[in-house]
């Protein structure tokens, strides 16, 4: 895997222009995401009306991967249901670890640029951190951690 | 001139033949993607060359077999190369006596030996412990865990803009209350060499022992730790072109013996009976169960390696190419060196303008570049400056400087990623 076809266009252009970016004002839902490997911090704000996410936000000090899977994650989850957008968790996780077959039916859409992450190990958790934080935002839980016991990736993985 | 010749000139004028040097590791033949391999991570591990690669194999063919305990052939011959390899260390070190040398499993279990074998006897409730801001965890952590558990606290040593220790607040950090000491010798995450020879002379004015941390500071500098005096002196094999699993600590045998044993199990004791234990001399003391006998013994060749070499030749080349890098890095817009101190080991601790360094260590490995990017578990120090991460490039006597370059021409490729 070459870290060239990893640093697409499209994962640039998100890191160079995040969308979504900063600090909702009357979240109903936020969850703050942190990677102590590498000292990477994640805030999530969220509006969430009738099961379904009006709005979202997110800042913080993170990688290129990081910014652009958080940045290309709002867009993606905007306007969708709680349910829905807990499917995109649970295939993103899987797309990043390697165990999503990319040929079956999927709901990412251009979130497949991350496809290529599953052969950068150390990796993966920049690129699935902004995905813990939003399902623990939605689970009302204040902080995810790429390391902690009670990952909500495990939570994920294990429905 | 092209930059080849100019960096064989130099190392002829010193008198050794780098180049042949280099040709002793044979892991520096790697291909990483088809690029040569440019290790840049010594600071993290060194690598290892065929002369240790081959003690190990000897010693694994010819010479294993449990030490200390039973009267037949191999037994014997694995006793007698482990204690020869303490008394490398010893001599390496410049150590009175050989029972001074402990072995352990590195630098981090050396530090947890003196904070459970001398901090939880002596150390108080209301005690104070002096550690500095350049500590790797390793440093720290234990004495928080010891501080917490007695109820004792820690004052930290200031460090200015160039990353060097305010020994002036060092100064002023003593009282009646201090007991304890516990300093880097080199900075891992910035490169700082530290005053610590002044350090341990004040603190011994004061009546305080004072332990060194010696990881970053054993494989580059000459360390004669009577002339230091200091009480204490940790590090570890692996950045030493030795083996993992293994390191020393060095203690004054006086304060050894005065310590209670980390570990309990078999040849630390002299007799044991349900009611009553008594404890084995030093050095066994405190080497409670099988150790790492052929890494152990990997070390003594490793530290015969480095001697044969000399610290002081290796020293004098590692600053040849600090230099080299430093000016190289410096010419280039948007990186900033973090770490500036006037006496420095041979790292870079380097940022550049708007690209995390998670992402500079990824596309650097595409072209076959190993450095290390994150905390370097020295949060402190990256708290200081005020990032959470950096990337670090550390060098060896192996390195050279056409590697260099092609750091020089990675960086220019991040950056070209990044525009």
């Amino acid at each position: 895997m070459h870290a060239n076809s990893l640093y697409q266009e499209v994962i640039l252009d998100h890191n160079r222009k995040p969308r979504n970016y900063g600090k909702l004002d009357h979240a109903s839902h936020q969850a703050v995401g942190h990677n102590p490997l590498c000292g990477d911090r994640l805030d999530i704000t969220l509006q969430l009306e009738n099961e379904q996410i009006n709005n979202i936000a997110f800042q913080g000090e993170s990688c290129a991967i990081c910014k652009a899977s958080a940045s290309m994650m709002t867009a993606a989850v905007k306007g969708k249901s709680r349910l829905d957008a807990e499917t995109l968790i649970h295939e993103f996780r899987d797309l990043a670890t390697g165990k999503l077959d990319i040929n079956l039916p999927h709901h990412l859409g251009r979130l497949t640029v991350f496809s290529g992450i599953r052969d950068l190990p150390t990796r993966v958790k920049c690129a699935i951190l902004p995905w813990h934080t939003l399902h623990a935002a939605l689970n009302s839980i204040s902080s995810a951690s790429t390391e902690a016991d009670n990952d909500p990736a495990q939570a994920v993985s294990s429905k | 001139m092209n930059p080849a010749h100019v960096s064989l000139k130099s190392e002829i004028s010193s008198g050794l033949d780098w180049e042949r040097i280099r040709a002793d590791f044979p892991i520096l033949n790697l291909k990483i993607d088809g690029k040569p391999l440019v290790y840049l991570d010594n600071a993290a591990s060194s690598q290892m060359p065929q002369q240790v690669i081959d003690r190990l194999v000897q010693y694994q063919t010819t010479q294993h077999a449990n030490i200390n305990r039973a009267v037949h052939y191999l037994s014997e011959v694995a006793t007698t190369e482990y204690h020869n390899a303490r008394c490398k260390l010893q001599q390496f070190i410049n150590a009175r006596e050989d029972r001074e040398i402990i072995f352990t499993s590195g630098t981090t279990d050396s530090i947890n030996l003196v904070m459970h074998g001398y901090g939880r006897k002596f150390i108080k409730t209301g005690d104070e412990i002096i550690l500095t801001t350049l500590e790797h965890h390793s440093n720290i952590v234990p004495w928080q865990m010891l501080a917490n558990e007695k109820d004792a606290k820690i004052r930290v040593v200031p460090i200015n803009d160039k990353g060097e220790l305010e020994v002036d607040e060092y100064e002023k950090l003593f009282n009646e209350r201090t007991k304890f000491v516990g300093l880097i010798h080199v900075s891992n995450a910035l490169g700082t060499i530290n005053p610590i020879k002044r350090m341990i002379d004040f603190a011994h004015q004061h009546g305080v022992p004072v332990l060194i941390d010696g990881a970053q500071a054993a494989p580059h500098l000459t360390v004669d730790v009577q002339a230091l005096d200091c009480d204490f002196y940790a590090f570890s094999a692996h950045k030493l072109c030795g083996p993992t699993g293994v390191g020393i600590l060095y203690g004054k045998a006086a304060l050894l013996e005065s310590m209670q044993p980390f570990k309990g199990g078999g040849d630390m004791i002299a007799s044991v009976t349900f009611e009553k234990t008594i404890y084995n001399t030093i050095p066994h003391k405190f080497e409670a169960g099988t150790p790492p006998i052929a890494a152990a013994i990997g070390f003594g060749a490793a530290i015969d390696y480095l001697t044969a070499i000399g610290i002081e030749s290796i020293a004098a080349y590692e600053s040849s190419l600090l230099a080299y890098a430093t000016e190289r890095l410096s010419e280039m817009s948007g990186v900033k060196i973090i770490g500036t101190a006037a006496a420095k080991t041979a790292v870079i601790s380097f940022a550049i303008d708007g690209i995390h360094p998670h992402d500079i260590g990824t596309i650097l490995n595409q072209d076959g570049i190993a450095v290390r990017t994150g905390h370097h578990c020295a949060q402190p120090v990256m708290q200081y400056f005020n990032v959470p991460a950096t990337s670090r490039a550390s060098f060896a006597f192996y390195n050279k400087k056409t590697e260099i370059d092609a750091l020089v021409a990675g960086i220019k490729t991040v950056q070209k990623v990044f525009l």
